[in-house]
């Protein structure tokens, strides 16, 4: 039988429903295109492994893993958000309207995450491909090991900013509290003020990009030299 | 993991639901450290009545009742005595550190857990929630109490291992971690004449703590020596009689959140645990910083 798409809002309350029994709605092919989620409580793994184009609203603060693994949907939380939000995301954009904890947006491939407010330590650890927006600051270890995408600061970074970058994209409008080894400040050329412009335009946020400096990769980390190629 | 909460009330008129807030707080708690917990009150008058000193023991050999009987004699005041299995209380008009020495003097192979004005500690392995339930911890009143759900890593499941240590006057800490210097630095305590009762990493930070205050410095300062002297991961909930503080270490990878509101201040490892706090919807909600030391005063 062809899935039936609901088009109508639709709202799961987790007072009266498990977290189970909410995230296999939201998986499920006959998923509502627009679902809130009420009564959180900071559960966690809310809204995990979505893989459809759906909008799901979650009003209050919720716990560890939230929107994890994200494709295509997108995932507004209203509260704070608890360790790993957009852990592994793919696709889709989630958006936290208030602070989040720990390793937001860990690993993440692909996507848009954004977080209003504050992010702690290690936001962007391991980022491989996402853009990440913050409103607000950065904790410290702040995309430690960063392989691919753009992690873009309104606010301050903590210590050891970018540790062991390989190619991620820092740009920080307020202070950085120390860089992390390997990870320089670099020129901001007009492709990144275009490409700034871009991200700050998709995260509703409006700034100057003129105002941020970009912070990136030395690489001088990497085991692989090509002076070094005629003895492989 | 372990899981910690802690809740400090500036309002007067929740008193009386400090144990039922703080058993629902531990409830949510519960999968962090299934194996052991301990519960922290200050103010509860059964347990701690005005104007009286009490002590709280594990392994007590004798029924509290015939102890009390024989330490009223001792001590020659009347001095009370309830069985919490396994916690045992006693409590009297006489001085906390009296009270202890007599009991430590009667009974040497109890354990002190707790000694005060107005702190009760409460102890025991298994699974929180029946703990709680079996002291009448929901029941219990006060201003201020700590909860410690336990998941043991540096040393043995025991009720003794059970947070919160408490080795001076009302006072206690909870820490959900592991300290990796703690040998060296329990060696130079113990130069320094401090006692230990157990090989639990987290009574070296409360021994610590208690010397400097011991000493007359200020729990706020006491907490930034902690922060340079130890290494290791630690969320750390430290609470005496009129101060309850939140400090983290440097990498800060154990979880922490504080909510405060006009009524009270909360700490707990996960927001969940203060997800239905009275007002929580109004409250300030924020993670502490690493090496920040946040004390809040009554």
């Amino acid at each position: 039988m062809a899935p039936v798409a609901t088009t109508e809002a639709t709202v799961l309350d987790l007072a009266s429903s498990s977290t189970r029994t909410v995230n296999e709605r939201l998986t499920s092919p006959e998923a509502p295109r627009t679902v809130t989620v009420t009564g959180p409580q900071g559960a966690h793994a809310l809204a995990c492994g979505l893989d459809s184009d759906i909008d799901v609203t979650i009003e209050g603060h919720v716990g560890y893993y939230c929107a994890g693994m994200n494709q295509q949907a997108t995932v507004t939380v209203t509260g704070n958000a608890g360790v790993g939000v957009a852990e592994n995301m793919m696709s889709g954009t989630v958006r936290v309207k208030g602070d989040a904890s720990q390793s937001a947006g860990a690993t993440a491939h692909g996507g848009l995450l954004v977080i209003d407010g504050n992010a702690a330590a290690r936001c962007g650890i391991s980022m491989k491909g996402v853009d990440i927006v913050v409103g607000g600051n950065i904790g410290h270890m702040s995309a430690f090991m960063g392989q691919a995408g753009r992690l873009v600061v309104l606010g301050d970074a903590g210590e050891a900013l970018g540790d062991s970058l390989y190619e991620a994209r820092i740009y920080v409008r307020g202070t950085v509290a120390s860089l992390g080894a390997d990870c320089i400040k670099k020129e901001m050329r007009d492709e990144h003020l275009t490409e700034l412009r871009e991200l700050l335009d998709q995260a509703g946020f409006d700034a100057d990009p003129s105002e941020f400096t970009r912070y990136g990769s030395a690489r001088q980390l990497y085991n692989f030299h090509v002076d070094n190629a005629s003895a492989y | 993991m372990c899981g910690i909460v802690g809740l400090h009330l500036r309002e007067p008129s929740l008193y009386p639901q400090l144990g039922a807030l703080l058993t629902d707080m531990l409830a949510q708690m519960c999968d962090r450290g299934p194996d052991s917990a301990g519960m922290a009150i200050y103010g509860d008058r059964t347990w701690s009545p005005e104007g009286e000193s009490t002590v709280s023991l594990l392994d007590c050999p004798i029924p509290a009742v015939d102890l009390a009987a024989t330490l009223s004699s001792t001590l020659d005041t009347t001095i009370t005595g309830l069985d919490l299995n396994p916690t045992a209380i006693l409590h009297g008009v006489v001085g906390a550190e009296d009270l202890a020495a007599a009991v430590r003097s009667l009974v040497p192979t109890a354990r002190v857990i707790g000694f005060g004005e107005d702190l009760t500690v409460l102890k025991g392995v298994g699974n929180p929630v029946d703990l709680a339930n079996r002291f009448g911890l929901p029941a219990a009143t006060g201003w201020q109490g700590v909860a410690h759900t336990r998941m043991a890593t540096e040393s043995a499941v025991t009720a003794e291992g059970s947070h919160p240590f408490s080795v001076g006057p009302d006072e206690c800490l909870v820490h959900n971690g592991s300290f990796s210097n703690h040998m060296s630095i329990k060696h130079q305590l113990e130069r320094d004449g401090v006692v230990f009762d157990s090989a639990n990493d987290t009574e070296v930070g409360a021994r610590f703590v208690a010397k400097q205050l011991a000493e007359g410095v200020d729990l706020e300062k006491a907490l930034l020596m902690l922060n340079e002297t130890f290494d290791g991961f630690y969320t750390l909930l430290v609470s005496t009689a009129d101060s309850f503080a939140v400090v983290r270490d440097a990498i800060s990878c154990k979880p922490a959140v504080i909510a405060e509101t006009d009524q009270w201040v909360a700490m707990a490892s996960e927001y969940r645990a203060l997800a239905n706090l009275p007002g929580v919807d109004n409250a300030r909600i924020f993670e502490p910083e690493p090496e920040e030391v946040y004390v809040w005063h009554r």
